[in-house]
């Protein structure tokens, strides 16, 4: 069978990465064919590029036989190369019609107003076709996600495409909706539609592709047929070299100094009678699926949304959290698992960011900068955290993940904060900053600082917490000392529902 | 190796420092910069009357009201934000120093003090609005702007409130301290306190707490709010700043007028926010300096000073500074987009 996609020794590189580096990749008619790799390792570019919306800097993509060079998202559409991203770009106001059609609109007669008889009947089929009940006169914003990617899915097959890209597609659906999805995915593969998938999630990986291709740092390691291969001989594929071993030194100076201690905290769906305590010294690791509620009750504690009821007791005195800065004065920091909205103001600069949080030590008069004392103090972070910037005054955007995730730890660290809630502190970073990461996380606890770990990386928490709570839909639903802790043991309990736990 | 890489990062350090000292649009003000001198040369070519002393020190003055104004949106457009009652508030802060030492007869200072307060309060109503009550800028301060204008004509009973009985009212504007002490050089007070002001706001906006956090504001509030920095307050304070710098600029005029003039005012807050524009700041907030502002203010007298010499009439006048608005605009993306 002929090759749908056909690439081969294609680079790319943006201003100081080299995003893909001889990379080579095929695809078949009515394949699922899945790309792996670790954050940075190259998946999304790849799949840019073949959508158009990078373009390449050398090396060759064949479709049909035929070499291609997209200079817009639009012709590798026109080809019938469709890209569903990860974030969905659907305009909320209109409707599921008028999505699946917008800039190809019918037109009436005089071919100045539109036909929305037409457009609604035209969508109606291409509904039909995929056999989903969907009214398209819906209008979007008011569908469930998992509706909302079956009309981007659907607007991609509005242009006959052949193949059709798919960006982590089951990040933000529940088990029925993924289900739903794989159906479609088998309905496109038996009409011949060739099918590129990116997702980290192994599981999923063997149920719905045919081949695995893993990349690396940019670089092709392997293809490998998905029935036929081990999910371990995959993971060490797109890991490829040993991490480097974080000794777990559990703390124990610090034993039995209560940090902070949450009572009964309420906020919202996700925060649902929440009880826990941290000690100085230690992890606190806590685990659960994506949307289980760990970052609203950091956010409740931390004073960004607001309390219903409950109690924060910091080193044994209550503490009344209403706002952020009220959290900052009490000694806790809050890494948010989005730096890039919730953590840095990335249009300034790192020193900037550095004093963010506790300028009131930079002042004098209560007023005016200390620039030689910032300057200072933000160099030895620097310095410390082996930071990679050209100066403490190079803005924060111009800088790698790792690094400005390093910036928001030297923000909290200059403001000297006793509690911290590292938010998947490792998320988007490379595996060398990773392990870095990990080694600060540890020398702060070994420091007397009572940490939270949120990560939804099972091997992160399992290796780094002293003491693992998990979650369940806004609910602790138990907490595991690292002895018996194993990733089915913690899955088990981020799965356990309110209705099963009182079964 | 290592040796290299520590001198180019001395050297970046250096570009750094130096793109600190000009501040962080540096390449905007240079290219306002040149658009200024550019302006000049053509003028100076085309009419021999525009190089004169006298037309010079006219461009000056009718630079001063604007300029002040500006620098007060330059805060306000900073933040993200906007400020439309930034002119309506001038008008309302010169008839408020009417009321003062016309009809309370206060010593000139505490009325002087008295109408920034007035301003400085108003701005505050303005911050609140949007900081606490979540009232988006434009609208916020777009009410604010009818509300202060409805304001001047009431209190005023809608005629000129007149200064004769503060002798020393004109002098805040009209006298030139310079020309005391460089004979020859009639600068009006006016320009003074544009240029003292400028110095000031600049030092404010790079060099303390508040100017960091006006650009924090602008650059990602949320951030800030999560680095615990208490976002509603400092917003209100910044407005309220911006309010007291448009009291500043309502004495400036009433002075020059020696009466307050409570029609006076609307669409005073366009030429401001166009010069802001013109001058490198963003509307997106974030990014902005003083000296582009001013510069941007400067380029519009010019403009106006001109073609006025250059007997262009006063309608094709307001055609060409719309064009020159849009083509610095214009300007600048094309930079953003290169970088």
């Amino acid at each position: 069978m002929a090759p749908l996609i056909a690439v081969q020794n294609l680079s790319k590189s943006f201003p100081g990465v080299r995003a893909l580096s001889h990379v080579q990749f095929d695809l078949l008619p009515g394949e699922v064919h899945a790309l792996m790799g670790e954050n940075g390792a190259g998946k999304s570019t790849l799949m840019k590029i073949l959508a158009g919306v990078y373009r390449k800097d050398s090396g060759e993509i064949l479709y049909n036989g035929e070499p291609i060079h997209f200079e817009s998202p639009r012709e590798a559409q026109a080809v019938g190369i469709g890209i569903i991203h990860q974030e969905l770009h659907l305009m909320n106001h209109l409707t599921v019609a008028q999505n699946i059609f917008i800039g190809r609109e019918p037109r009436g007669r005089m071919g100045i107003l539109l036909d929305e008889d037409k457009l609604n009947r035209q969508a109606r089929q291409l509904l039909d076709h995929m056999r989903l009940n969907l009214d398209p006169r819906t209008v979007v914003g008011g569908l469930t996600v998992a509706k909302q990617q079956m009309v981007e899915i659907a607007k991609a097959l509005s242009f006959n495409s052949r193949v059709l890209i798919m960006d982590e597609p089951t990040a933000a659906l529940n088990n029925a909706e993924i289900a739903e999805l794989f159906k479609m995915i088998r309905e496109l593969k038996a009409r011949g539609v060739g099918i590129v998938y990116i997702s980290h999630k192994m599981d999923e990986l063997k149920q719905i592709s045919d081949r695995v291709t893993i990349l690396r740092d940019g670089e092709y390691v392997a293809t490998v047929p998905t029935a036929s291969t081990s999910v371990d001989a995959i993971i060490g594929m797109m890991v490829g070299r040993k991490l480097e071993e974080v000794v777990r030194t559990h703390a124990s100076g610090h034993d039995g100094e209560l940090a902070l201690e949450v009572r009964n905290l309420n906020c919202g769906p996700l925060c649902k009678d929440v009880s826990f305590s941290l000690r100085r010294g230690e992890i606190l690791g806590f685990a659960g699926l994506m949307g289980a509620g760990r970052t609203e009750v950091a956010r409740a504690i931390f004073g960004a949304d607001k309390l219903e009821s409950g109690e924060i007791v910091v080193s044994g005195k209550p503490a009344r959290i209403k706002t952020p800065s009220d959290a900052v004065a009490a000694g806790i920091g809050y890494l948010s698992e989005d730096r890039k909205r919730f953590g840095l103001a990335t249009g300034m600069d790192v020193e900037s960011n550095v004093v963010m949080a506790n300028m009131a030590n930079f002042l004098a008069f209560r007023f005016i900068l200390k620039q030689q004392k910032i300057r200072a103090t933000v160099n030895s972070f620097i310095k410390l955290l082996n930071i990679r910037t050209p100066s403490a005054t190079q803005e924060v955007r111009l800088l790698s993940g790792g690094n400005q995730q390093k910036i928001v730890v030297a923000k909290w660290l200059a403001r000297d904060c006793d509690i911290l809630f590292f938010d998947e502190p490792t998320r988007g970073i490379d595996i060398g900053a990773k392990s870095e990461i990990y080694k600060l996380l540890r020398s702060l606890a070994d420091q007397g600082k009572a940490i939270v770990m949120i990560s939804s990386e099972l091997p992160e928490i399992l290796r780094m917490s002293d003491r693992i709570v998990v979650m369940c839909e806004g609910r602790i639903t138990g907490e595991l000392s690292p002895h018996d802790a194993t990733q089915e043991r913690i899955m088990q309990l981020a799965t356990q529902r309110e209705t099963s736990k009182a079964a | 190796m290592a040796q290299s890489e520590s001198t180019t990062v001395a050297g970046s350090r250096m570009v750094a420092a130096r793109a600190r000292f000009f501040g962080p649009s540096a390449r905007q003000k240079l290219l306002a910069f040149a658009s200024l001198i550019v302006l000049l040369v053509f003028f100076s070519i085309a009419s021999p009357d525009f190089m004169q002393v006298d037309n010079i020190i006219g461009i000056f003055q009718a630079t001063a009201v604007n300029g002040v104004l500006a620098i007060a949106c330059t805060f306000v457009i900073i933040t993200g934000g906007i400020d439309l009652s930034v002119g309506t508030l001038m008008t309302f802060c010169a008839v408020m120093a009417g009321v003062f030492l016309t009809y309370w007869h206060l010593p000139m200072w505490t009325g002087v003090l008295a109408a920034m307060a007035t301003g400085a309060l108003s701005g505050g109503i303005s911050g609140t609005l949007t900081a606490k009550m979540k009232i988006p800028p434009f609208i916020a301060t777009l009410g604010m702007m009818m509300l202060l204008k409805g304001l001047s004509l009431v209190v005023s009973g809608t005629k000129p409130i007149y200064f004769s009985d503060t002798e020393n009212f004109p002098v805040i504007s009209q006298d030139s301290l310079i020309g005391l002490v460089f004979p020859g050089l009639p600068i009006p007070n006016a320009v003074l306190i544009l240029f003292v002001l400028s110095v000031l706001s600049s030092l404010v906006l790079n060099r303390t707490a508040l100017g960091r956090y006006t650009f924090a504001l602008g650059s990602n509030e949320e951030a800030a709010r999560l680095s615990g920095v208490n976002v509603d307050r400092w917003k209100i304070i910044i407005y309220a700043l911006g309010g007291a710098i448009c009291g500043i600029a309502g004495l400036i005029i009433a002075s020059r007028l020696n009466s307050a003039q409570p029609a006076l005012g609307q669409g005073y807050e366009l030429d401001a926010i166009a010069a802001v524009v013109i001058g490198g700041t963003s509307l997106s907030g974030g990014t902005g300096t003083v000296l582009g502002t001013i510069i941007g203010a400067f380029i519009m007298s010019v403009l106006t000073n001109g073609l006025r010499i250059m007997s262009v009439a006063q309608e094709w006048q307001v055609v060409v500074t719309g064009v020159i608005i849009i083509l610095a605009v214009y300007a600048d993306i094309i930079r953003r987009k290169r970088t």
